[in-house]
């Protein structure tokens, strides 16, 4: 069934997109990533204009999150308090997101610098995260499977303003989840994303939280992030497409749903290594997108309004 | 002023069965196409008779051009070029104007019929439809953009050139313009050329208004003229979707 889009001004099968909204919610749901990562790519695949992508589907991360954080609420895998110290970086960091990304719209090169820093990211978090998974794996399958995780005293614990995190069961300074929140809401603007997939891997290596509380935490952080950029976008772009966000909501909230169910069922290091592989993947192709030399050379971008 | 006046009367009386002695009674199977949810692309039938006082001349065949062109606006054309090992975009011409829809339809190829002449004053040929004015002096050959410009659009269904018109006994033609589903709003002219001896002897212009209806009408007003409220309005749905969504599914466990 063919849809037109009013904002994205194409029109689309309305199946293709509710199965492109339903297998990333399963991953966000699974993960407690946002899954925009891998929706913004696959809506330009599609050809939906890149502008209307990346702001639609930060509408589409708003829902697939708020349904994840609502199932992690009822079995109280959300650390509130990290959340809003995560959350208050944040909303910082998406301001100033915003106006870099203003100056490198203006320097032309903004669709590289999405690309590289996707290229940068996913390259160095999928493979710190793939290598750390397999050691934990194998360490799980040797003799001393039954050792207690050893809590690592790092430079991050010698910092002031220490707050209690009771539900994570840390002691630690405000100051590294505030800076953690900073950056991925910097790349919440530039990237058009929620940033699950920086803040899941920090959270667990560089704060120490345990898994299972990290995927609810990054996704009530991410749920106001991307709230917050929706409206910058819908209110300076009139970018945001309210038909394909139905769509791709529709899809995405059922398959998050999914996606939660299978988390829990699953181990740690298992979850991790998968998203691990999936990281690697994204990171893969867009390395190749840029290494390669593409079938047409040129690219058309309007000017302005119709 | 009277004598003037009727001169010109005269003058106009006389010159008419001289300066058009065929002209073009045009008709189309729709001046609007509405954009509604569910627009897949739509066929516009433009058909048309031709009005001559006297018989035609022997001479020279009569040939119909019939060509459509979507509203106009101005874009950035790009080009890749590797840098560092990886593909960069490095040189841009900024077009002035490159009109979002373009077809073309004629009784025989173009270039056969048409001088090149008249295909530039009545900017007949796409490439004479976009205008680029001052390419920068270091690009070498500014021409390859818009080359590539009608290359891409004419793989997105945008741009096409080869269709036929049916033209019988010299005086009734017809032919059949598809418009993509990928339509942009606006008004949409529709030029039909009248030919022979590869001068233009006539030109019918019709507009067709191409709007978006219904939903898709008062959500684009709404992404437009009220954008607060539009945003707040998209995230309600993705909140209330997304706890629906939860709630439905912990119905379904409980069972």
């Amino acid at each position: 069934m063919q849809i037109y889009l009013p904002i994205a001004e194409v029109s689309v099968n309305a199946f293709l997109l509710l199965g492109l909204g339903g297998l990333v919610g399963v991953l966000s749901g699974m993960f407690g990533v946002g899954g925009g990562f891998l929706i913004t790519p696959l809506l330009f695949f599609i050809g939906i204009p890149p502008g209307v992508a990346v702001a639609t589907a930060t509408t589409q991360i708003v829902a697939s999150s708020f349904s994840g954080v609502l199932a992690h609420l009822k079995r109280k895998t959300v650390d509130l308090k990290m959340g809003t110290v995560l959350l208050i970086g944040g909303l910082a960091g998406a301001a100033v997101g915003v106006q870099l990304f203003r100056m490198l719209r203006a320097i032309g090169q903004v669709e590289l610098m999405v690309t590289l820093s996707y290229v940068v990211f996913l390259g160095i978090i999928g493979g710190l995260m793939f290598a750390e998974s397999l050691r934990a794996i194998r360490r799980a399958k040797g003799p001393h499977a039954r050792r207690p995780p050893r809590r690592q005293h790092n430079w991050v614990h010698g910092l002031p303003f220490k707050i209690k995190f009771r539900t994570s069961g840390l002691y630690i300074s405000a100051i590294p989840p505030l800076m953690v929140g900073a950056l991925v809401g910097i790349l919440a603007a530039i990237m058009g994303v929620g940033g699950g997939f920086i803040m899941v891997p920090a959270m667990i290596y560089l704060l120490g939280m345990p898994t299972k509380v990290v995927i609810g935490t990054s996704l009530f952080q991410i749920i106001f992030v991307t709230a917050f950029t929706t409206l910058m976008h819908a209110t300076t772009n009139y970018t945001v497409d309210m038909v394909l966000a139905v769509l791709l909501i529709g899809g995405g909230v059922v398959g998050a749903q999914v996606g939660t169910r299978i988390g829990v069922k699953m181990k740690a290091e298992q979850l991790r290594i998968l998203l691990a592989i999936l990281v690697l993947l994204v990171c893969g192709k867009l390395a190749l997108d840029l290494l390669l030399e593409p079938a047409e050379l040129y690219s058309i971008a309007e000017r302005g309004g119709h | 002023m009277l004598r003037a006046a009727l001169l010109f009367v005269v003058m106009f009386l006389f010159s008419v069965p001289v300066m058009a002695q065929e002209t073009v009674v045009a008709g189309l199977s729709q001046n609007r196409v509405s954009i509604t949810a569910n627009f897949d692309g739509t066929g516009i039938l433009i058909f048309g008779a031709v009005k001559r006082e006297s018989p035609p001349p022997k001479n020279a065949t009569l040939q119909v051009v019939i060509e459509v062109s979507g509203p106009s606006g101005p874009l950035t054309v790009r080009r890749k070029q590797r840098v560092f090992g990886i593909w960069v975009n490095t040189d841009s011409i900024e077009i002035d104007s490159a009109p979002s829809f373009y077809a073309v339809a004629s009784t025989a190829p173009l270039a056969e019929i048409l001088s090149n002449t008249e295909d530039l004053r009545h900017r007949i040929s796409v490439q004479h439809l976009i205008r680029s004015v001052g390419a920068p002096a270091n690009i070498a050959n500014p021409e390859t953009f818009s080359e590539a410009l009608i290359r891409i659009r004419r793989k997105n269904g945008l741009y096409s050139s080869d269709g036929k018109v049916d033209l019988a006994d010299d005086t009734l033609f017809r032919t059949q313009i598809v418009l993509p589903s990928n339509l942009v709003e606006g008004d949409y002219t529709a030029r039909i050329f009248l030919i022979r001896d590869q001068k233009v002897l006539d030109i019918n212009k019709t507009t067709i208004a191409v709007r978006k209806v219904g939903l898709e009408r008062w959500i684009f007003n709404l992404a437009h003229q009220r954008p607060l409220i539009y945003g707040l309005l998209s995230l309600a749905i993705a909140i209330a979707a997304g706890w629906l969504a939860s709630a439905a599914f912990r119905v379904l466990r409980l069972n």
